[in-house]
């Protein structure tokens, strides 16, 4: 493969080429899945290619093509030359990429149980026993489950002299019991909604959800929400379970701290971001408990935005995002970095896959755990509703205005989780929420998320991503406006 | 348009297609495999995509993926590959009838359909496949000069290419489909506003990059002082973009799979008067304004059906497995096996009226007119309550006319109650956006409709 990523580089040099970095990628995946008994997709997909990146007259283009010849790729990289060229004919400035490092290095992401190995059968009769206990519940209308796996190869080759091999096994699964009854469609999902649990992980990961245990519980709560109190409408406190909390973080911190959109290079799809660079340093985010960092580094644990080096060949880093609850902190690349003045990319550039550009994304964007055992802090408050699985979301183009829907809701009275409340939800103001915090679980509540459905770029890119987070509670929210009857 | 060949891809010939298909079929049949299915699909896309005045990304991707079905004693599964060489294919073929022999027998699968007759439709425009990245980069060029020119800063993409797609299987069916596509949007930035503008085709010359630039412009500008407006229920003129993003969300509804789950809104509904007698809606892939193969995912013709008439839901689309458990027939609508939905109506058409955004602002005494939609999602799947955001020019109208912008809405709406209170339509045309897939759809003015929440801008 190296052979072939060389031949591209020289091929761009020649060609005119200033920088070029060329990625070739083979990706495996593997997707199962169940509904009410019955096996529903089963597959099994691999793809490799090879894209160019090049910048040649000071703008940018890029190229890709499954025509891994020497011929394929030399032809490749002269389209990526020749669209560069076009490019610069209604460019801006030059782009002027931050200083880095060559590296040649090879790094495999740990996993105990290569979820390819294990059989399908195990594999398929565990979905079918979690579906089996799940549809033994009365009232569940609907059974779902899932697991998708997913190996990674990437070969990064840049014109610095970067030569970097990385090997990513991606695991995830999760489950979902739907019950229709009275004009009312109620679901409950386990681990997450959206496909459950997703990590940097092998089969272990599918080992340590214990489906089995939990089918019966969430079949059980999916039946009885039908019969639960409506979720009130009024400003109060919410304690957020770590699965929601996860995404709250996703959409107010981790999208509007990325680079790109800040400098207005999304602003026809993705959108802007209320963190315009005269906040940088200066903006109060959230009350002084909430500290935030975007941190692909393995130390921070094994999510979906861990890796050891972006793809551009930029290092996994830890970047602080809110220190104290001061906002500090973006997720750049090479090129956006000197634009505000950063010395180095924050090695936040991430592909899809070998036809798609990388483009800045963000990596394990986590809420730092705080102090409280969880048990303490339900017992600390006095009124509140505690929202658990996330059912929708919602955020404006600047990532001000949220609203979110969960799956269940608990009522806590005097510190006790008195009953259960169906079509929870809440909404506000990004810093007005963040600032409303006071109170974080600590460590042993902690869980790194995965988001494995974050869309962004066009030509459209999916990417998952990391989220650390334990619960939560925030004061003097907005809950129920999207259930709102007026 | 169309100079240099520095970015045409030939796309393989029907011929070449089917070779690859019969070269799977062979080697199926040598592996064992009572039943194959193949589909093969190629694309060459380009996109030149702008911000802040100027090009900051421009990309090109060719692939070819060959997907092969193999079935066998009531399993079946799916592998797929880019790789076309027969080591590969041989390696695909073994995989899926690997994944197939782990699973338990499913007596209701069908066995794969046999040679069908299609409808013509020709939607490759040999000027799209022809377009240069110097085609793109010079309409662009006039979209940021404009925005110079203006104060202002344009964003966006010019985006052409072309697909194909073939299915055959070992009882003799073979279809075969191409298309040429492509689309230009544009959002022009008066801080602190901006405004949007975008259109679909499958012919390039159907698009006009400037006249879009301008129309987004225009507007831009008008939105630059804006008010807040307590949130509220409002009469809406929404735009073609805004009723695709939100209509949009039905079209799963209308899957026979998705009321056989229990998780469609038309649980229970079917015949019933659900919408005003003003709305019917069809799914139709041979209208003119429609793209997408006229076969669905195991190659049965596309049927085209009458969903919704006079407001009362009348029929589903069907795969064959979820048409026999209906005893209905097949509509062509089904997605490639295996798979847990079904199918889905991919080629919505709303039926217009004869009014105009124009007419619909002019007969307006005090309301909104909404460009853009975004970040559109389900909170209540039975009642279709959608939320979701206003974006790119929200403008207050009084007393006929147009007096100014206003922040920018949260909206919590039953798309249900919503088209049963559409006062009037524009003619259905080719509308784009961002949370929808394309589909033909005329701009509505709607009454009642209910914001809750303003933001920030």
């Amino acid at each position: 493969m190296w052979d072939l990523c060389t031949n591209a580089l020289d091929t761009a040099k020649l060609r005119g080429a200033s920088y070029g970095d060329v990625r070739a990628m083979h990706l495996r995946q593997r997707d199962l899945t169940t509904k009410n008994g019955q096996v529903g997709t089963l597959a099994q997909s691999e793809s490799i290619g090879i894209g160019v990146r090049v910048l040649a007259n000071g703008a940018w283009g890029f190229a890709s093509t499954d025509r891994l010849t020497r011929e394929g790729v030399a032809a490749c990289a002269a389209q990526a030359v020749s669209i560069a060229k076009a490019s610069a004919l209604a460019k801006r400035s030059n782009v002027v990429l931050a200083p880095e490092k060559s590296y040649v290095d090879s790094w495999q992401s740990p996993f105990r149980k290569d979820p390819f190995e294990i059989p399908l059968e195990t594999q398929l009769a565990l979905l079918l026993a979690a579906d089996g206990e799940m549809r033994k519940v009365k009232g569940v209308t609907l059974t779902e489950t899932s697991m998708q796996f997913r190996k990674i190869d990437s070969w990064l080759a840049s014109s610095i002299g970067s030569q970097i091999h990385q090997r990513k096994v991606i695991s995830g699964c999760g489950i979902g019991a739907t019950s229709f009854q009275g004009g009312e469609i109620q679901k409950r999902s386990y681990p997450n909604s959206f496909g459950g649990q997703h990590a940097l992980e092998g089969y272990e990961l599918v080992d340590s959800l214990e489906l089995l245990k939990h089918a019966p519980v969430i079949a059980d709560e999916a039946a009885a929400l039908h019969a639960a109190a409506q979720c009130p409408e009024k400003f109060g406190t919410v304690i957020l379970a770590g699965n929601q909390l996860g995404l709250q973080i996703h959409e107010s911190i981790g999208h509007p701290i990325e680079l790109d959109r800040v400098l207005g290079q999304e602003a026809n799809f993705a959108g802007t971001s209320f963190l315009t660079l005269d906040q940088f340093n200066k903006l109060k985010y959230a009350s002084r408990i909430v500290n935030v960092v975007a941190d692909a580094r393995l130390d921070h644990g094994r999510g979906l935005g861990t890796f050891a080096y972006d793809d551009e060949g930029v290092p996994a880093q830890c970047t602080a995002i809110i220190k104290d609850g001061k906002f500090c902190g973006y997720l750049s690349s090479r090129e956006t970095a000197h634009l505000i003045g950063l010395e180095r990319s924050s090695g936040t550039m991430r592909t899809e896959s070998w036809n798609r550009l990388p483009i800045i994304r963000m990596t394990n964007v986590s809420l730092l755990p705080g102090t409280w055992d969880y048990g303490d802090l339900i017992a600390d408050t006095s009124d509140a509703i505690l929202m658990d699985t996330n059912r929708s979301w919602s955020i404006d183009d600047r990532r001000y205005q949220f609203q979110f829907s969960t799956e269940i809701g608990w009522e806590i009275r005097g510190g006790k989780i008195v009953r259960m409340l169906k079509n929870p939800s809440y909404s506000g103001i990004t810093t007005e929420f963040w600032n409303s915090c006071d109170a974080i679980c600590k460590f042993d509540h902690w869980t790194l998320w995965g988001t494995p459905n974050c869309g962004k770029g066009q030509p459209m890119q999916t990417m998952g991503t990391g989220h650390g987070a334990a619960p939560a509670r925030f004061r003097n929210v907005r809950i129920g406006t999207a259930f709102s009857k007026q | 348009m169309g100079g240099k060949k520095t970015e045409r891809a030939e796309l393989r010939s029907p011929r070449e297609l089917r070779g690859i298909i019969e070269t799977v079929l062979r080697l199926a049949k040598s592996a064992g495999a009572p039943e194959t299915e193949v589909h093969v699909d190629e694309v060459a896309d380009a996109l030149t995509r702008f911000a802040n005045n100027g090009i900051h990304q421009n990309v090109f991707e060719h692939g070819v993926t060959v997907s092969i079905r193999t079935a066998t004693g009531g399993r079946t599964a799916r592998a797929t590959t880019n790789r076309l060489d027969e080591d590969s294919l041989r390696a695909a073929i073994e995989a899926s009838l690997s994944l197939a022999h782990s699973e338990p027998p499913d007596p209701r699968l069908l066995p794969m359909p046999g040679k069908q007759r299609y409808r013509a439709v020709r939607r490759f425009i040999r000027g799209t496949a022809a377009l240069t990245p110097e085609d793109r980069a010079r309409a662009v060029r006039l979209a940021c000069d404009l925005a110079a020119r203006k104060r202002q800063m344009a964003a966006g993409i010019f985006s052409s290419g072309q697909s194909q797609t073939a299915v055959g299987n070992s009882r003799g069916l073979f279809a075969t489909y191409c298309e040429t596509h492509s689309q230009f949007s544009v959002t022009m930035q008066e801080d602190p506003a901006a405004s949007w503008a975008k259109a679909d085709s499958a012919d390039v010359r159907e698009i006009y990059p400037q006249k879009l630039a301008e129309r987004a412009s225009r507007k831009a500008h008008l939105a630059v002082k804006t008010q807040e407006l307590a949130p509220g229920r409002y009469t809406v003129t929404l735009e073609p973009a805004a009723v695709l993003d939100l209509v949009g969300f039905m079209f799963y509804d209308f899957a026979a799979t998705a009321v056989q789950d229990k998780r469609s809104c038309l649980n229970n509904r079917m015949g019933k008067q659900l919408f005003g007698k003003n709305i019917n809606i069809g799914d139709d892939v041979y209208h003119p304004l429609q793209k997408g193969a006229p076969f669905d995912g195991e190659g049965m013709p596309r049927q085209k059906v009458l969903l919704v008439d006079r407001g009362v839901p009348k029929n589903l689309v069907y795969s064959r497995a979820s048409a026999k458990m209906a005893r209905r027939k097949p509509t062509g609508h089904g997605f490639a096996l295996p798979n847990e939905y079904g199918e889905a109506p991919m080629n919505l058409v709303l039926s217009g009226g004869d009014s105009s955004v124009e007419k619909m602002v002019a007969s307006t005494n005090r309301g909104l007119l909404v460009t853009r939609l975004w970040y559109i999602r389900e909170v209540d799947p039975y009642e279709k309550v959608m939320t979701g955001m206003t974006r790119d020019g929200l403008f207050l109208v009084e007393n006929g006319r147009v007096t100014g912008a206003v922040r920018n809405l949260r909206f919590n709406q039953s798309l249900i109650e919503m088209l049963g209170k559409v006062e009037l339509m524009s003619p259905s045309i080719r509308a784009t956006g961002e949370e929808s897939f394309e589909m033909v759809v005329p701009a509505m003015k709607v009454r009642d409709f209910h914001f809750s929440e303003v933001t920030k801008f």
